[in-house]
């Protein structure tokens, strides 16, 4: 059974429409990169399965369950609301710490607030995920302390103490500096490895290449194409995808 | 003619009289600031509502007060309603006119304080919420403990500039006769408990504005201090 499953997405803003009809699923344990220019929709995307935004049309169903369904949304309390974004993590561009605190805290805020375990298991388990993105040693620092590429690593441990069944990341490495992308798409490599679902919004198309195992092609807010990297990145069907590709490469 | 000798001699009449004085100074300060820092928090999110009516007739209200001078404001909420009502709403003597100048002063100042929360409120990036947001927090979670300290450390410095004028201003106050430490310096030029045409008194009152806005401002600069820690 799919982890995810997204059915129709269309979102407008004002007159706009900047998603027209978005569908696809995607498995447990699968990466899914997704690629597009500027404008396409990608951010909105993500924003929509993160509840961020709420789709015009649509359903999303994660593990089976309806999370999203654009027909009753009225229906969903704020309470509940927090229960079914909770299936989702989302890692910003621009990273969005707390800067008042330190590494540690910034993991273990929301399971402490959400009571998600003793003190001690939330704390054992955020010292085990900062480890696992490499940065045991600034544990006790606090963002301003950070590089970027640091920064973005312990959002990811943030995100990743809530055990989200999908962890979303739009453009991760956007704003570092080139010397410091490497640390973040490896951590993200890794996760691979450890079996977390994700969907990385990129413009690394080498990184999609090798650690997605589904690419989408976004173009003016529908799926261009869709398929394994050999497919879409080796050989694409669409003239669109062609053309992006060759812009960026 | 100025003597030490004689400045010497009145000394202990004057400064009692000018502590009387300027107990009525911080009166006004403290009731001023206990009313103004949270009417101003009203004020700040009627100034950011959605309503448009609402948001609209406040920011007039605030650009009238912030627009026009303080010591108007105090004639006008002093003797405006006597004119119109044909009696003195406030009450007679000291306690009257303290009254009506806390209410000039605690409206003028919530609206100046409203725009420095608002900026604090503002200035905020709209990341930080929607980090809490996907991370499952409730709104009251957001606000405090995400929104709350950012929000704190940015209007700390703004704030105290404005509660360092503040201080001053209590001066205006005089306007309407109300004994404050101008009040109570200035009577001995005209002649009270024996002294007269002595400006020193007034000078002196200087000392006292001196020394508050002293202690006051090493406790700000304590607490910038404290919230230096992080960068928001
Ligand atoms: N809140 C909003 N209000 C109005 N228009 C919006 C809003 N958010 C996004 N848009 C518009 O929707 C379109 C798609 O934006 P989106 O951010 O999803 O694109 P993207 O694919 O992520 O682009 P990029 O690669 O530049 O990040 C853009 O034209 C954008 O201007
Ligand atoms: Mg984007």
């Amino acid at each position: 059974m799919a982890v995810l499953e997204v059915k129709s997405l269309k979102k407008s803003f004002g007159k706009t429409q900047v998603l027209k009809g978005i569908d696809f699923s995607l498995e447990k344990g699968e990466v899914l990169a997704i690629i597009g220019s500027s404008g396409s929709g990608k951010t909105t995307l993500l924003r929509c399965l993160n509840s961020l935004e709420f789709a015009d049309n649509g359903t999303i169903t994660v593990n089976g369950d309806v999370i999203f369904d654009a027909e009753q949304k009225q229906k969903f309390s704020e309470s509940e609301l927090r229960q079914k974004r909770l299936h989702f993590g989302l890692v910003f561009q621009q990273f969005n710490l707390f800067p008042q605190y330190t590494v540690l805290q910034n993991v273990t805020l929301a399971p402490t607030l959400l009571k998600k375990g003793t003190p001690e298991e939330i704390k054992a388990n955020a010292v085990k995920l900062i480890e696992s993105v490499g940065l045991s040693e600034k544990i006790d620092f606090y963002p301003c302390q950070l590089s970027g590429g640091q920064q973005q690593r312990v959002a990811i441990a943030r995100a990743l103490a809530l055990q989200p069944d999908v962890l979303c990341f739009d453009e991760p490495t956007s704003a570092l500096d080139p010397e410091l992308t490497g640390e973040v798409l490896k951590v993200i490599r890794s996760l691979k490895d450890g079996n977390s679902t994700m969907i990385v919004v990129t413009h690394e198309i080498d990184f999609a290449h090798d650690v997605a195992d589904k690419i989408l092609f976004m173009a003016d807010g529908v799926i261009e194409e869709f398929g394994t990297p050999e497919e879409v990145i080796e050989n694409p069907k669409s003239e669109r995808t062609k053309a992006f590709l060759s812009r960026v490469n | 003619m100025f003597s030490f000798d004689t400045i010497i001699q009145q000394f202990p009449v004057v400064f009692e009289a000018l502590n009387v004085g300027f107990i009525q100074t911080l009166k006004l300060f403290f009731v001023t600031i206990l009313g103004a820092l949270p009417l101003g928090l009203i004020i700040s999110f009627g100034s950011m509502s959605k309503f448009k009516p609402l948001s609209g007739l406040i920011k007039i209200i605030v650009w009238i007060v912030r627009g026009s001078p303080l010591m108007i404001q105090l004639l006008i909420i002093y003797f405006f309603p006597g004119l119109v009502l044909g009696t003195n709403i406030w009450g007679n003597g000291e306690s009257g006119r303290f009254f009506a100048a806390a209410v000039a002063f605690i409206i003028n100042y919530s609206c100046y304080f409203s725009e420095i929360y608002r900026g604090g409120i503002q200035g905020v990036p709209h990341g930080q919420q929607e980090a809490g947001q996907v991370l499952g927090l409730s709104k009251s979670q957001i606000f405090f403990k995400v929104t709350l300290l950012q929000m704190v450390k940015r209007i700390v410095p703004p704030m105290s500039n404005e509660i360092i004028t503040l201080v001053k201003d209590t001066s205006l106050a005089r306007i309407i006769a109300l004994q404050e430490v101008i009040w109570a310096g200035q009577a001995f030029m005209k002649g009270s408990q024996g002294i007269s045409g002595q400006i020193w008194p007034l000078f002196f009152t200087a000392i006292y504005y001196l020394v508050f806005n002293g202690i006051l401002t090493l406790l700000f600069n304590a607490l910038e201090k404290k919230l230096s820690y992080f960068k928001a």
